[in-house]
């Protein structure tokens, strides 16, 4: 592959702003004090913390002592959690949902094999959770519910004031993983009945190793990482200040820009959206296109396979994910659109692009023109394309034969 | 991403001789929309030579290169020489498979078996072998494990995932496919081999535990024995994948069923026939017993 690089894959990882790396790289070169030590030198670095903290907590609504900074938003998923049932240690009851981030799925399947009961809340078929399934799954033992706040998949949004309310009407304390909607919805901690929130720096135009963690203040919480004084006592280890700084300036932009999410970016997923259904026939649209983030499309192609699609539009230079199994090296589609109850006929062919304020008008062209000619180049070599819909083999519902989450 | 060589990338790039091939006279299909692959090869046999051959693939990037390279290698084969054509040879041909995708490899070569089999007039046998099913979620049989084994020189569970993607899904046969892989190993494989064995000296007992009954039923005992097993292995079995069976008629020997719930769309109702329901209904009623889905 040669030319440009047209990189939609923004829920993935993002592209470090020019204005995020020009902030962070005095803290790479001559700025390398320790913001613990007692000299001035050291003290400076510091203060550039400081501002970071306050960058950040901008940015959710918050106040700087409710942010915690973290190498990732997988850190601040466990330092959430943990924390959490740590300090109720009778409570043994864990609700979280069957569309969460591994960050969250595999740490309630390893608290499950720790004595917990965890409960999965189920999705329908657009990914919506339905709150009376909620409202159901509480105990006297439940200690935490935690529900993402956008989904990376599907970029389905949750609704997070109402759960927080359902948990505080219950005296249970709520968590959620908001790497994927820091930055591209406007937020505001301090009406947001939400304990924890996890969010990740390469997520929103920062480099890669840096997250933070907001707790709200009295929510009990329980180091993760113990050693050092820093963070308050509330995350030992140094500080990564160049990466710290950056995540500040970066969430500063994200504040700046957050307006462009919701009309330029929006604009741009939505002419995608409508040009590809337009110009591919057996194409469905995977979420909920009523609450979703204003960056993600997911769309499904029947009769073809997602890798196939990738490494196609990679000849592009066209950058995009796909849900299908074999993209991931499992032999199955990606736990979300099972959950969702996609047809294994068109899970297989799930594409998703995630765009970005860089991405232009231009690109979306380009996407446009390219994918409807893959998709028909695919079709043709797929043994499927020509038998009628009653004669598809295994078509029109999933296997679902001992497949769970 | 996958580091694929630049062979496959040519093949998926540029495959050769896809699509249906007029006058072809053997047609060998595996796999299905489900399970994420599915190849449907075309042969031409004259004077048992293949003439010429093309394929129509569902599948990632190594499934298309792995079906353009297999069409590639048995042009101009006679039936024999390509049916020696391993999975292995599939592999190397394309210098070499991510280890992840051995089983696109697998699908060539039982794609090429099953159309022979087309082509001798043989029954097409779903997934190519037959056996006691062991991964349900990809319909992959003891038999099939074994092969791979021996084949392929496999000693993890691990790599039998990755050459059959039996133990992929779920995973609640990894445990199963642990255990045939240490028999295999140890040069006692499970399944066809096995079964020769014991079918030689007894008649009806080839298995383990309740034993079928020795005088010849009445039409009644039949039913009988056949609504019980049903009921009391058979249905709760289906019923935990979110399955289930319903008894429709019995004539003779032959006990006619209809799947119902999730069974109806698997891709590996066949095998839940043929592998558990009948097998099943042979152990428990009657070794001869046969068991047809009938729409219902």
């Amino acid at each position: 592959m040669s030319g440009p690089v047209i990189y939609m894959d923004n829920n993935a990882t993002t592209g470090v702003a020019p204005e995020v790396l020009e902030a962070m790289l005095p803290y790479l070169k001559d700025q390398y004090g320790n913001p613990s030590s007692m000299h001035s030198f050291g003290g400076g670095v510091e203060a550039a913390v400081t501002k970071a903290r306050t960058q950040v907590a901008d940015l959710l609504g918050a106040k700087p002592n409710e942010i915690v900074f973290t190498s990732c938003g997988t850190e601040s998923d466990s330092t959430a959690i943990y924390s959490a049932l740590n300090a109720q240690p009778d409570k043994k009851h864990f609700i979280t949902t069957r569309v969460e981030h591994p960050a969250v799925l595999a740490l309630g399947q390893h608290l499950e094999k720790k004595g917990y009961t965890v409960t999965y809340l189920g999705v329908d078929s657009k990914g919506r959770l339905n709150l009376d399934d909620l409202a159901a799954a509480f105990t006297k033992d439940t200690a935490l519910v935690s529900v993402m706040f956008a989904n990376n998949e599907t970029g389905n949004l949750y609704p997070i004031e109402e759960i927080g309310r359902m948990c505080r009407e219950r005296g249970v304390l709520f968590h959620t993983d908001a790497v994927q909607a820091v930055g591209k919805l406007p937020m505001n901690l301090a009406e947001l009945p939400v304990d924890y929130l996890a969010l990740s720096g390469h997520k929103l135009h920062a480099p890669k190793g840096v997250g933070a963690l907001y707790v709200r203040r009295g929510a009990p919480f329980r180091p993760f990482l113990r050693g050092g004084h820093q963070e308050r006592g509330r995350r030992a280890g140094t500080e990564a200040v160049p990466s710290i700084v950056a995540l500040g300036m970066a969430c500063e932009l994200a504040g700046r820009h957050i307006g462009d999410e919701n009309t330029k970016v929006k604009a741009l997923r939505d002419t995608l959206q409508e040009r590809l259904m337009a110009s591919i026939p057996e194409a469905i649209i995977n979420g909920d296109t009523e609450k979703r983030l204003p960056n993600t499309l997911n769309i499904s192609f029947k009769y073809v396979e997602g890798e196939a699609i990738l490494l196609l539009l990679d000849q592009y230079g066209i950058c995009a994910s796909s849900g299908s199994a074999c993209t991931s090296g499992s032999l199955e589609p990606s736990h979300v659109l099972r959950a969702m109850g996609v047809p294994f006929t068109y899970a297989h062919g799930s594409l998703r692009l995630s765009l970005c304020r860089y991405n232009t008008a231009a690109e979306v062209d380009l996407v446009t023109e390219a994918l409807p000619k893959i998709i028909t180049r695919l079709r043709e070599i797929s043994p499927y394309r020509n038998l009628p819909d009653d004669a598809q083999p295994g078509d029109g519902a999933s296997c679902s034969c001992g497949i769970e989450i | 991403m996958w580091d694929y060589t630049d062979k496959v990338r040519e093949h998926f790039l540029n495959p050769r001789n896809v699509g249906e091939l007029p006058g072809a006279n053997a047609v060998g299909e595996v796999g299905s929309l489900a399970c994420g692959d599915a190849l449907k090869l075309f042969l031409k046999i004259e004077d048992g030579r293949i003439v010429d051959a093309s394929f129509q693939t569902f599948g990632c990037a190594s499934a298309i290169a792995s079906s353009s390279a297999l069409t590639e290698m048995i042009k101009g084969k006679t039936v024999d020489e390509a049916l020696a054509v391993t999975n292995k040879d599939i592999a190397a041909f394309l210098g070499g498979l991510p280890k992840e995708k051995m089983h696109c490899s697998v699908m060539g070569q039982e794609a090429l078996e099953a159309a022979v089999r087309s082509w001798r007039g043989e029954p097409p046998v779903p997934h190519t072998h037959e056996g006691r099913l062991v991964c349900k979620c990809f319909g992959v049989t003891e038999d099939q494990i074994v092969k791979a084994i021996q084949e392929n020189g496999l000693t993890t569970a691990e790599e039998v995932t990755n050459y059959t993607k039996a133990g992929g899904g779920c995973g609640d046969c990894l445990e199963d496919i642990k255990e045939i892989l240490r028999l295999t190993l140890a040069g006692d494989p499970p399944g066809k081999g096995q079964e020769a064995k014991k079918a030689a000296p007894v008649l009806p007992d080839l298995r383990k535990p309740a034993a079928p009954a020795a005088a010849p039923l009445s039409n009644v005992q039949r039913m009988r024995r056949v609504m019980t097993v049903l009921d009391e292995i058979i249905r709760p079995r289906l019923q935990q994948d979110g399955g289930d069976i319903e008894l429709v008629d019995i004539e003779g020997k032959t006990v006619s069923v209809a799947l119902r719930g999730m069974c109806t769309s698997c891709p590996s109702s066949r095998l839940t026939i043929e592998g558990f329901v009948q097998q099943t209904l042979q152990e428990q009623v009657e070794p001869d017993l046969i068991v047809k889905e009938v729409a219902a």
